[in-house]
């Protein structure tokens, strides 16, 4: 569904992403994780059209799709959140779920009725005409997920819906992206929280200093050596290693 | 605010016997000035109030309005009537210019106030130059009154007018609201990477609320025009018209439908108080609008008609 290849892209003398490449597969979830710093975000805003890249090649269903810009992307069903929440701060819950409805709904009294089913699909219907600059964070990571889905995306890109949120929250969140997932949904999604995501994606891509240094299966990228020293630091596995020894 | 577009199309129309029951020279020019700035205050609302893209240059797309009516019946002996719609097409044509300039270089906020007064301006000193605007002298319609002519011998008949006109900005207020286009324009407003995020073209958006918002100051350049039968550079293009098109909907309510023509009844009424109370000293009344502006902004931020919202949660 989403193919990522070589995509290089500095800022000035830093590179923040280095010949990362990936694939999503129709229908999984997979994930993105690696340290703060480690160039999700700016992988994620080349994906979906907000920043430029300077080298590579992205195909989404088959069509090449880097440079096209991010509203034409969402039109074609490749919809993003952001990590820090971006809700329409002066509108009710309502009113910003239905501006994702309005993608595909001309009706304006279709959308805002569209947005309240959307909103009782992630559990958000007793909020529903609370002003969005009222909600607590979890409510705000709630809403952006709802107005991407009110878009009706083929490949959902979540930018660390998890990050801030608490146990309790987080124990929230993960059955309603399963939920997405099973209405035929793809998901990619980028999480520092290793945890977060380990119960969830199929296929989970490392990403550190820009680069992708491992790729499997959750079981095996607990497991990896390069890994562990990516978010414990050097030498880390060989000390792990010999502490369970 | 959400106001009810319906109900206020509902009051402009139930205003159009008004000239069968007010015989009053000087009341009829009252509502004929407080719907004049209703329709310049609703076109800076359309973009600035419903899409965050405050201008402080409105008069650029008025004066062009303005004077494309003078110049098409006196050089090209076109019925002012066709200048009427041809002052629209130019003030959205204006609207583009400005629009697709700055907004293609992603100019916000205070950068694009300052954009668009500097358009005016410039667009002012060109009309001081050149000579086919009369330059500094302006240019005179000459006076011959008939309908046919758009020059009305009874004020009855301005005041239809600027009254169709009104409604039609209040209806295009009201169909913001209820639009797919005012949905997107609303988001743009409040956050344009949400907005994009969302499948919204901001830019496209953003040009469209200024080609309405242009044309609509456009025709109410061009009603200018045939009111007072005059218009020169300082005029069509000086700051009073963008600080008054903007002063209405802030002191109103920006972002609502009602908000531009509740703005406009009080200011023409604190114009006309000031006036006697100040004796008619020029500037004065400019002074008191300052101190309402300032006023409204720090007690009531969201205008005039958040007066309802507020007193009914006290009584509630």
């Amino acid at each position: 569904m989403l193919e990522v290849a070589g995509i290089t892209k500095s800022f000035g003398g830093l590179i923040a992403v280095s010949e990362a490449s990936l694939s999503v597969r129709e229908g999984s979830i997979t994930a993105l994780i690696g340290p703060n710093g480690a160039g999700k975000t700016t992988l994620f805003g080349i994906i979906a059209g907000f920043i430029p890249a300077d080298r590579g090649a992205i195909w989404f269903a088959g069509k090449p799709i880097l440079g096209v810009p991010a509203h034409k992307l969402a039109r074609i069903g490749l919809v993003r959140t952001f990590q820090i929440v971006q809700p329409f701060a002066g509108l009710t819950v309502r009113e910003n779920i239905a501006v994702g409805c309005q993608l595909r709904e001309r009706s304006r009294v279709k959308a805002l009725a569209e947005a309240a089913e959307v909103a009782r699909r992630v559990g958000m219907d007793a909020l529903i005409d609370q002003p969005a600059a009222g909600l607590t964070i979890a409510g705000r990571k709630r809403l952006e997920l709802a107005r991407a889905l009110a878009t009706r995306p083929r490949l959902l890109l979540l930018d660390e819906v998890m990050a801030g949120l608490n146990p309790t929250e987080i124990a929230e969140l993960v059955p309603l992206v399963r939920a997405i997932r099973e209405s035929g949904v793809t998901l990619l999604l980028t999480e520092h929280v290793m945890q977060a995501v380990m119960g969830l994606a199929e296929q989970v891509y490392v990403l550190n200093n820009g680069r992708i240094i491992a790729d499997g299966p959750p079981a095996a990228i607990v497991a990896d050596a390069r890994v562990i020293e990516a978010y414990l630091g050097h030498g880390a596995a060989a000390r792990l290693k010999g502490a369970h020894a | 605010m959400k106001t009810k577009g319906a109900l206020v199309i509902a009051l402009l129309v139930a205003l159009i016997p008004l000239p069968l029951l007010v015989h009053s020279d000087f009341w009829l020019h009252f509502a004929i000035m407080t719907l004049y700035f209703a329709l310049l205050g609703q076109a800076w609302n359309l973009l600035g109030g419903y899409g965050g893209q405050r201008s402080f240059g409105h008069a650029a797309f008025f004066g062009t309005g303005a004077y494309a009516a003078a110049m098409l019946q006196l050089d090209f002996g076109i019925s002012p009537w066709a200048g009427l719609v041809l002052a629209g097409l130019l003030g959205a044509a204006a609207g583009a210019l400005v629009g697709a300039l700055s907004f293609r270089y992603g100019l916000r906020g205070s950068y694009f106030a300052l954009v668009t007064l500097a358009f005016a301006e410039v667009f002012r000193i060109v009309a001081d130059s050149v000579p086919f605007t009369g330059a500094g002298v302006g240019l005179q319609i000459p006076l011959r009154q008939s309908a046919a002519n758009f020059q009305f011998a009874d004020k009855a008949g301005f005041y239809a007018v600027i009254l169709a006109l009104t409604v039609l900005a209040t209806g295009l207020a009201w169909w913001i609201e209820n639009s797919r286009f005012g949905a997107a324009l609303v988001a743009v407003r409040e956050n344009e990477n949400a907005a994009r995020a969302l499948g919204i073209d901001i830019d496209r958006t953003k040009l469209g609320a200024i080609l309405i918002s242009g044309a609509l100051s456009g025709l109410a350049g061009s009603f200018y025009v045939q009111y007072y039968l005059y218009i020169d550079p300082r005029i069509a293009y000086g700051v009073e018209v963008s600080v008054a098109a903007l002063l209405v909907p802030l002191i109103g309510g920006t972002g609502t439908v009602l908000g531009p023509l509740v703005g406009a009844l009080a200011l023409r009424t604190l114009n006309e108080v000031s006036g006697g109370l100040t004796g008619g000293a020029p500037g004065l009344n400019l002074v008191l609008y300052g101190a309402l502006l300032i006023v409204i902004l720090a007690f009531l931020p969201d205008g005039l008609v958040s007066l309802v919202t507020r007193l009914r949660r006290r009584h509630a």
